[in-house]
């Protein structure tokens, strides 16, 4: 006991690294991907579309597994398991990012796009000053929901090694012959005390901004809510 | 290179197929019972039941599938319940799924609009009657998109059964890869490619099925 | 005189504590209901509300209403939107639970019951048995979309009234020609007018054989050039004369021709009622009065 709590604090800490690691990156991503969706061009948009599809409907354990392995190989060097973790984890879920920028992009009204043509913005203008400003507050209760997603997916990494809360657990049983009872029981309650007490934030934040915005507002991120494509609850 | 791939590996990966399928669909047959439950549970009339049944969908859905499938099949066997690993995966995934499907059978419940629910109530029909002939078929459609999405991530699920060793494509393929490492990325390209025709398999089922549920109503 | 014996027996025990929660006793009337009704020296009324009050939170939307329907009657409800007069049809039909007061159907308590003595609160199950006496045809219709025609008007009796299908159809059949569209009968709801909707959900009420109906503003959500054909429907049933009818309506003209007795409710209140022929043409009060003129304005700019 004296040993298995700080072994399940050091993994919550990889864990929690992981996360914002990896969210960090789909958020980036996925971005880059939802507007390369868009593109007019139909040799970028259509690959886009069923790369995305690819990533989302295939396991993140395989693709974990396979970057864990593959990739060493394929740049000469060892890499270390958290960085293949926050770089697999990170394109998993960036593949939902990309939807649910999609979805705040695709509710920003016509006219808007219009009135960037009619000032002459540049391209890059455009999305940074029109486009993403508009897009981006509606969907960023769906984008707090995808970090404690992902938070909770983290021990699937123990698959390649990566030290989170569930192989500390392991490690700690094998070590001391202990039964998995206590050590699992406190690896769920670990995830229950974060997850909790965040996606009750998420919830708050989506009330609230919701109020904020008057009906009509909060209206429009409803139904765009309900236009995420595989979107997952927390 | 390219016989052995086709030959030896695809074959031997090809046969975790029927075990990926069957955990699939036991686990999806105990995922959309419990969904069913637990929805129709959180909107009951006795706040005892709405609230046991808000606590259990809150305490699955914040602790991790990987840590659930873990203490069923390897803390529950000291507490005297010892599960073979089929079960133990089934019960771990649907359990967990069952629980996020209840926010998609208690929301789409909800969007049915409540003067149904009257029609019902001023034709008599008692509270059962009015939930499994009125209310239910018309949240039914709605629940199918959020449903096939939802059967793609507890597809995607079974590959964790992996970790307990039960021998699905997954597991099947880890344990011949020391064999074949030279052709690590395709046989890693093949296994996505199952994966992946499998998910599309799935959709494919639930918008036939949406455009069948839709047919004549619209 | 049909009064029952266990009406006797209610009525004296209403000042007993009200166990369901509400504070009935203080708004209930102390006299045995058989006295009431015997003072009247008539039939037994079908519907009785004594005394109805509902609030729906801060706002009371009905103050203290007491209405007495006769069987067959036919009692329309006029009066400015917000008044209450919606509410009371709700109430009628149980969708709705009366603040405080009593309704009475067919000399039964309607959201009430006896229990050893005591009043309390109806149980599902004693919903259920009146609410075979009770039906209603809604402002929206409220078909059921998943279902033809034709099942939108056999659902209930099949599930509800346990009818055999054939039976359940050759009936169903019936009630759609009476409104004249037994020819829809394999159609969807989607694919209906709104006129026609209407004439299904009546046929889908008539076919349950209630003894009272509730008809709640029927042709509020319908094009102009519809209501017509769903006043002439109700007024071929009213001419049956069996069936008692409460008729919420917007329709002057139409409550002038079809009913007995025309109630004026505002602010939650009967402020007047009497026959058609007397509130159209003299008006007592001065909210009526002024209620009709401006109904008559509308009417003449329109």
């Amino acid at each position: 006991m004296n040993e298995l709590i700080p072994a399940l604090l050091r993994g919550l800490w990889i864990t929690v690294q992981a996360t914002f690691g990896a969210f960090a990156l789909a958020c980036a991503l996925g971005l880059i991907l939802a507007i390369l969706r868009r593109a007019r061009i139909k040799w970028v948009s259509v690959p886009m579309v069923w790369l995305i599809e690819f990533i989302r409907t295939t396991p993140l354990v395989v693709q974990a597994v396979f970057m864990w392995m593959a990739l060493p190989r394929l740049i000469g060097m060892p890499l270390s398991a958290l960085t293949v973790g926050i770089l697999s984890l990170g394109l998993h879920y960036s593949a939902y990012l990309s939807e649910v920028y999609r979805s705040g992009i695709e509710g920003v009204p016509r006219g808007q796009w219009e009135a960037a043509v009619a000032l002459n913005f540049s391209p890059a203008q455009k999305w940074l000053r029109i486009i993403l400003p508009q897009a981006i507050p509606p969907v960023l209760p769906v984008m707090g929901n995808y970090l404690i997603v992902m938070f909770k997916e983290v021990p699937v990494l123990m698959a390649i090694t990566l030290g989170e809360m569930l192989l500390a657990a392991n490690s700690y049983i094998a070590s001391t012959f202990a039964d998995g009872i206590v050590p699992y029981s406190l690896v769920a309650l670990f995830f229950l005390a974060v997850s909790y007490p965040s996606s009750l934030l998420v919830r708050l934040m989506e009330r609230r901004l919701n109020r904020q915005r008057g009906t009509q507002y909060g209206n429009r991120i409803r139904n765009r809510r309900s236009r995420i494509r595989g979107e997952r609850t927390v | 290179m390219i016989e052995v791939y086709f030959e030896k590996i695809v074959p031997l990966m090809l046969r975790g197929v029927p075990m990926t399928v069957l955990l699939m669909l036991y686990g999806t047959l105990l995922a959309a019972v419990l969904s069913f439950v637990f929805g129709l549970a959180r909107l009951s009339r006795f706040a005892a039941v709405r609230g046991t049944a808000s606590v259990l969908v809150e305490l699955i859905r914040g602790t991790s599938l990987i840590v659930q499938l873990f203490w069923i099949y390897y803390a529950l066997p000291h507490l005297g319940v010892e599960l073979p690993k089929l079960p133990a995966a089934v019960i771990a995934i649907g359990v967990n799924y069952g629980a996020y499907g209840s926010e998609i059978v208690r929301s789409a419940i909800l969007a049915v609009p409540r003067e149904q629910r009257e029609a019902a109530i001023a034709l008599n029909f008692n509270s059962y009657q009015r939930m499994r002939h009125i209310i239910v078929p018309q949240a039914l459609p709605r629940m199918l998109p959020p449903f096939g999405n939802l059967q793609v991530e507890l597809l995607k699920g079974t590959a964790l059964a992996y970790f307990i060793g039960l021998g699905e494509v997954f597991y099947r393929t880890m344990t011949q890869l020391n064999y074949y490492l030279y052709l690590l990325v395709p046989i890693f390209t093949g296994l996505l490619v199952i994966y992946f025709a499998l998910s599309q398999l799935v959709l494919l089922l639930y918008r036939w099925a949406e455009r069948r549920l839709a047919a004549g109503r619209m | 005189m049909e009064i029952g014996f266990e009406i006797v027996e209610v009525g004296s025990v209403v000042n007993e504590p009200y166990e369901g929660g509400g504070k009935l006793s203080m708004h209930m009337h102390a006299v045995p209901l058989a006295e009431t009704a015997a003072e009247r020296g008539s039939v037994r009324p079908m519907v009785r509300f004594r005394n109805i009050r509902k609030s729906f939170g801060e706002l009371e939307v009905l103050k203290g209403v007491d209405l007495d329907i006769l069987p067959g009657e036919k009692v329309a409800v006029i009066g400015p939107s917000g008044s209450g007069k919606t509410t009371l049809g709700r109430l009628l039909m149980t969708l709705e639970e009366p603040t405080s007061g009593t309704i009475e159907v067919d000399g039964e308590y309607l959201w009430h019951m006896e229990k050893r003595g005591k009043l309390v609160r109806a149980d599902e199950k004693h919903l259920h048995r009146m609410r075979s006496k009770i039906g209603m045809v809604f402002q929206h219709f409220n078909l059921f979309p998943h279902m033809t025609i034709l099942r939108n008007v056999t659902e209930a009796p099949i599930r509800v009234l346990r009818m055999r299908r054939n039976e359940a159809e050759r009936l169903a059949l019936e009630m759609l020609d009476k409104v004249g569209l037994a020819d829809k009968r394999d159609n969807y709801p989607s694919q209906l007018s709104g006129g026609e909707k209407q004439r299904v959900a009546i046929a889908r009420a008539l076919v349950m054989k209630p003894q009272v109906m509730i008809f709640d503003e029927v042709t509020s959500a319908l094009d102009p050039e519809l209501v017509g054909e769903v006043l002439a429907v109700i007024k071929e049933i009213a001419a049956d004369g069996k069936m008692t009818m409460l008729l919420i309506t917007h329709e002057m003209e139409f409550a002038r021709d079809v009913a007995d007795r025309v109630i004026f409710i505002a602010d939650g209140r009967i402020v007047e009622q009497g026959p058609p022929s007397r509130i159209f043409t003299q008006p007592e009060s001065e909210r009526l009065q002024s209620f009709l003129g401006r109904f008559r304005a509308y009417r003449a700019g329109r």
